[in-house]
Formats: structure tokens, C-alpha cells, sequence
């Protein structure tokens, strides 16, 4: 009984002394001992190879489904005007004046079932589909049984992801945030000065690494000229938590965000007292002038790292960009726009917050095959003369979404709870209208309410 | 997304709804993947809120009457049989020849069915006949607002007097496809569905 308890020690202690020496500390000094690179390329030839056997037994048996990710139907981009006069100029024009006919329904009815068959909005909400298996379970959505070799490569990809990756990489985040709370607290204790912001970037930026270590993230950072400096804010598309580990791994910044209790309460107040974030209370957050004042006093202060912002307000799932809450860009200030676009095939970054909640979230992370992501920094952009804060969201929002090759959508990403407003349909109903009557313009008109 | 969705629908389903309605074996799993995802209860069929979810049906002016195209006399729930029948009033005709249906009687895609589809629309009361008051009711949701009673009221009558042959002041179906005669409603009211 006791040499068993040695032994389990002694592996232990083993174990630990791997995990410091040969990725922790190399991740520290932000050196790569190539580990994780050849694990990428090698992943790569075997998802290649078992794509191609996939598609072979697709073409041995034609009942298979096809997975493609071309969407369900192809869609015509007209307007509402160019449609409805195609569909009135075969009509015989109303002798009497008047535009309206009896076929305009057609228009709204095809679509009306085009949305319902493929939208362009609910499907942001929900992991993109992948155009070849990766050999996850949770991406499959078509599986049918191909090859006795196939599924032996994925059991043993279970048992990898599962019994190998995962206990290293809890290990890592542990290790990770634990000494992210203890060295904050740390250097909190000594007085401000020079020294102390350099070992709060130095604590920060270790831990980052550590934890990105702890999910194999793989981070391409292009552009690195424009990265934020300080007193800017940088403005970024959000499509997890996990963002914040892939930007916090090449550079600091100050964070904000509503405190939290529990473990990330815990770590919101360790971090605060080496380097100044910005944490809002629940209640203050409704006041919109106090929550621009404190950013703007944080902005003002040259010492302060650049404020980390997602304006979409909510998580996306990385095939587009939504609409930008003006409320970032009335505080002036440089804008620092940063794309970051995930490479699915290794791992689903998204968070769906409607089905998963953290812990699962992060369970999910950490056994996927690996993170691998691109990171570009764009030129700063300022608001310019006239130009209303909302102009200046979308123009910023499009120079992401053009970056990094996502759909530019002006929808709210806050659709993903709630309902869309009224006006929407109302701007609808208003186009519609100056259709039938836009001919008779000198008949009484009623302003709309 | 539908991760086990395809599971759910067995071949002989698949194959019942391949005579009824035409679409392919891959179009049907694909749109049974978006018939769950849009299903948010889980319960394997859609109520009016499932639908009401799109924002870009939710913002359009007839959203209302088309999601009620969906669902049967007096009921609130559409399984995914009723769902692509539906649909399948929304297949381009050419489809057919290709896939040769063989369903007894007249293709759910048929220009006469097509018409049809867009005719209910107006007709509430399924009475076969167009009234003025139904004219002007899908009228209203089209132009919101913007448009005064009085105009409206004028507009609905000018299309009634069109089209009216039989001076019943209603719009039968027949008198229906009379006017829109020479409308490529095969074109208009149909979807190009991919694979």
C-alpha cells in the first residue's frame, strides 16, 4: 500500500517537473521548443487523410449525404424596388394611376420563405459548420459509418484529447492562474512606480502564455506595427472568452468589464491591484454618461494601458462581424481596430452562452485538438470631422470584417435574446409605400406617426 | 446547430417525403437541420414563435399571414411533414422533370398551386373569394401607416374592379390567375435549392 502512494508520488512529481520545464517555461519567455507545431502539421495530414477517406466512401455510397457548408439555397440580392417592377412589368399597367398590384405579395412571400429556410442572422448564433469532418463528435452532424480505420483514428483521438491533453492542460491553467492571482497580489504591495508597471506586463504577460499553452493555441500575429499603444482603446470582434488570452499574449491591456463573483471575482480583484482595469458594477453600467466618464479619464492618462473593448457586446460565431454599440466610439480617443479570426478545423472557439455555460465551455476548449487562430492589427483609426459615432462604428466594424474575411452584418448581435424592433419593419412598410403611391405624388399624403 | 439532428429522421420518412414533395435526399436532411436548429423546444415541431425568431421574417410586412401558411386549420404546431409540404409549393417546376415525381395528381410546385399559395395569402376566411375587407387588410400590413384610409380604400378598389369579371365585387381565384396571367410566376415564386 505504501509503495503504491510512493510510486503515484513519484509519477507526480515527474509529471510536474515535464509540465514546468518543457512547456511552462519555455511558454514564460515566450520561447517555442517546436512542440506544439509539429502536433499542428501532424494533425493536418491526418485530418487530410481522413477527409479524403470520407470522401471516398461518400462516392462508394451515394445515399451519404455530402457535407457541404454552400448554404441551403441560392439567393438573388435585389432590392425590394428592382424585384417588385420585374414582377409589375408584365402586368397590364392600371389605366386609373395607382401602382398597386395584385402580384407585389409575391415579393414578400419568396422572401419571407427564403428567410425561414436560411437566414442570415440566427445562424451567427450557433457553431459554424464544417465543410469536412475533423473528427470531433460535437462538429458532426451528418455521421454515418465509413471505415473500420476512420473510427479507430477517432477513438484514439478521443483517447488523446481526452486522457493525454486535458489533464495536461487543467494542469496548465491552474498553474496559469494561480500565479496570475499570486503575482498580482504580489506586486500590488509595492508602491507605483516604473518597476512596478514593468513586472505587472511581465506577471500579465507570463500568464497569458501559460494559459494559451493550456489550450494549444497556435496565434499568428500580423501587423505588428499597429499594435495598441497606450491611451487608445482596442476595438476587436468577439467570438469568446477566450479572445482575451489570444490579444493579452502579445501585448497588455487594461480591461473592462461588469465584476463578477466567484473564481473570476477573485481574479477581477488580484489583477486591479497591479495595473489599473476598469470594472463596472452591475447598476453603474446603466448609466451610460458615468461609464463613458471613467473611460475617458483612462484614456486620458498616457500611463494607462490601452482600454480592451468588443463592441458586438455579445459572442459571434467568427463567420461575421455584427453591429458595433456606438457607446465605445463617442469617447474619442484612437481606436485601435484588431481582427481576430479562428481556424475551425482545429477546434470550435465559439461560445454559445444560450447552450453552454463556462465550465462546459472551457471543458469543451480543452479538448478540442487545438486553437488556432489569426490575429491582425490595423492601422488606428479616428473619428473624423461630422462623422456621427455610429458612422464611425460601421466604418471600423467594415474594416475588420474586410480583414479578416468575415460577413459585414449591420444586424444586433443582441438578437440572439431579444426581439428585433418595430422600426425595422416600419422602414419596410415606408419603401413599400412609396412604391404604390411614389407615381400620384400630389395625393394626400399621411405623415407617419 | 443540429449535431444529431439528421439521426432523428429515419430513411422511411425521408423517402415518403421524397414522393410528396420532390426535393432530394440531401436537400430534405439539410432543411430537417434547419427545421431543428429553428426548433428551439426541442419537441419536433415549430410553433408560431420559432418562426417569429428570424429577424429579417420578423421584420417583413406579411410575415404574419406567410408564417400562418405553415400551420393547419386552427392548430399551433407544424411538424417537419407540414414544414416541407410548405416548401415544397417553392421548388422551381424545372426540378420536376429532373427528379420526375410521381405523385398522383398535380405537383405541390404547380404554377396553379403557386398561385394558390400566394392567393391564401389574401384570403383569410378560405372562403375562395377575395373581399374588399381582405384586400385592404393585407393591404394595411403592407403600407403600415404611410397610406391614408381613404387612398387605400381607392387602391383596393380600382385592383377589385380589374380584376372582377362576374360583378360579385370579389376576387374569385379563377379571376386571380386571369390577371396574373402573364406573370412568370414560376420564376417568382420559387427557390433555387442547392444540391
Amino acid at each position: 500500500m505504501e509503495g503504491a502512494w510512493d510510486v503515484a508520488l513519484v509519477l507526480f512529481q515527474v509529471w510536474l517537473s515535464i509540465v514546468v520545464g518543457l512547456i511552462m517555461l519555455p511558454a514564460m519567455f515566450g520561447v517555442s521548443l517546436g512542440f506544439t507545431d509539429i502536433y499542428i502539421k501532424v494533425l493536418v495530414k491526418i485530418l487530410e487523410w481522413a477527409t479524403l477517406r470520407i470522401q471516398r466512401g461518400q462516392r462508394e455510397q451515394p445515399t451519404l449525404p455530402s457535407q457541404s457548408a454552400n448554404g441551403i439555397i441560392e439567393k438573388k440580392d435585389g432590392s425590394m424596388e428592382e424585384e417588385i417592377e420585374e414582377l409589375r412589368r408584365s402586368h397590364p399597367k392600371n389605366l386609373a394611376g395607382g401602382d398597386f398590384t395584385l402580384c407585389d405579395v409575391f415579393y414578400f412571400c419568396k422572401n419571407g420563405i427564403e428567410n425561414i429556410v436560411e437566414d442570415q442572422v440566427t445562424q451567427r448564433f450557433t457553431s459554424e459548420e464544417l465543410a469536412s469532418w475533423n473528427l470531433l463528435t460535437r462538429t458532426n452532424n451528418n455521421f454515418r459509418y465509413i471505415s473500420v480505420r476512420l473510427t479507430i483514428i477517432w477513438g484514439l483521438g478521443v483517447f488523446i484529447r481526452y486522457c493525454i491533453l486535458l489533464p495536461l492542460r487543467i494542469t496548465l491553467a491552474a498553474i496559469g492562474l494561480s500565479w496570475l492571482v499570486i503575482g498580482t497580489t504580489l506586486v500590488g504591495l509595492l508602491p507605483n512606480s516604473n518597476a512596478k508597471s514593468w513586472l505587472s506586463d511581465l506577471v500579465h504577460i507570463t500568464c497569458y502564455r501559460i494559459c494559451a499553452r493550456g489550450l494549444s493555441a497556435t496565434i499568428r500575429y500580423h501587423n505588428k506595427e499597429n499594435r495598441p499603444k497606450k491611451g487608445g482603446i482596442c476595438v476587436a470582434n468577439h467570438t469568446s472568452p477566450i479572445d482575451i488570452v489570444i490579444l493579452a499574449n502579445d501585448g497588455c491591456y487594461a480591461m473592462v468589464g461588469q465584476v463578477h463573483g466567484g473564481l473570476l471575482g477573485v481574479i477581477q480583484r488580484s489583477i486591479v491591484r497591479s495595473c489599473p482595469h476598469v470594472w463596472f458594477e452591475r447598476s453603474e453600467m446603466k448609466d451610460r454618461h458615468a461609464v463613458a466618464k471613467r473611460l475617458k479619464d483612462h484614456i486620458a492618462d498616457k500611463t494607462k494601458l490601452p482600454i480592451l473593448i468588443f463592441p458586438e457586446g455579445t459572442c459571434i460565431n467568427n463567420t461575421s462581424v455584427m453591429m458595433f454599440k456606438k457607446g465605445s466610439f463617442e469617447i474619442g480617443g484612437t481606436i485601435y481596430p484588431v481582427a481576430i479570426k479562428y481556424d475551425p478545423q482545429f477546434g470550435d472557439a465559439f461560445w454559445n452562452s444560450a447552450k453552454y455555460n463556462m465550465v462546459s465551455y472551457i471543458l469543451r476548449m480543452m479538448t478540442s485538438w487545438a486553437i488556432v487562430c489569426n490575429v491582425w492589427y490595423l492601422p488606428p483609426m479616428t473619428r473624423q470631422d461630422g462623422e456621427d459615432a455610429v458612422n464611425f462604428a460601421n466604418r471600423v466594424k467594415s474594416a475588420i470584417a474586410y480583414q479578416g474575411g468575415l460577413v459585414d452584418l449591420s444586424w444586433d448581435g443582441g438578437l440572439k435574446r431579444a426581439k428585433v424592433k418595430e422600426s425595422y419593419k416600419e422602414e419596410q412598410q415606408k419603401m413599400y409605400s412609396s412604391m404604390i403611391v411614389g407615381s400620384d405624388s400630389h395625393e394626400a399624403f399621411v405623415d407617419p406617426m | 446547430m443540429g449535431s444529431r439532428a439528421s439521426s432523428l429522421l429515419r430513411e422511411e420518412d425521408i423517402e415518403e417525403i421524397k414522393k410528396e414533395t420532390g426535393f432530394s435526399h440531401s436537400q430534405i436532411t439539410r432543411l430537417y437541420s434547419r427545421f431543428h436548429s429553428l426548433d428551439k423546444g426541442e419537441n419536433g415541431a415549430l410553433s408560431r414563435e420559432d418562426f417569429q425568431r428570424i429577424p429579417e421574417l420578423a421584420i417583413n410586412p406579411l410575415g404574419d399571414r406567410i408564417i400562418n401558411a405553415f400551420f393547419p386549420e386552427g392548430e399551433d404546431q407544424v411538424n417537419f411533414r407540414g414544414f416541407m409540404r410548405t416548401l415544397a409549393h417553392f421548388r422551381p417546376v424545372e426540378d420536376n422533370e429532373k427528379n420526375k415525381v410521381l405523385t398522383p395528381g398535380e405537383p405541390l410546385n404547380s404554377r396553379t398551386n403557386k398561385l394558390l399559395f400566394a392567393f391564401r395569402l389574401y384570403d383569410l376566411d378560405r372562403d375562395d373569394k377575395i373581399s374588399r375587407d381582405e384586400l385592404l387588410q393585407v393591404l394595411r400590413m403592407m403600407v403600415g401607416v404611410n397610406i391614408s384610409d381613404e387612398q387605400l380604400g381607392s387602391i383596393a378598389d380600382r385592383t377589385i374592379q380589374e380584376a372582377d369579371t362576374n360583378g360579385d365585387m370579389c376576387i374569385s381565384f379563377n379571376e386571380f390567375t386571369k390577371v396574373l396571367e402573364k406573370v412568370d410566376v414560376e420564376q417568382k415564386m420559387s427557390i433555387r435549392f442547392l444540391h
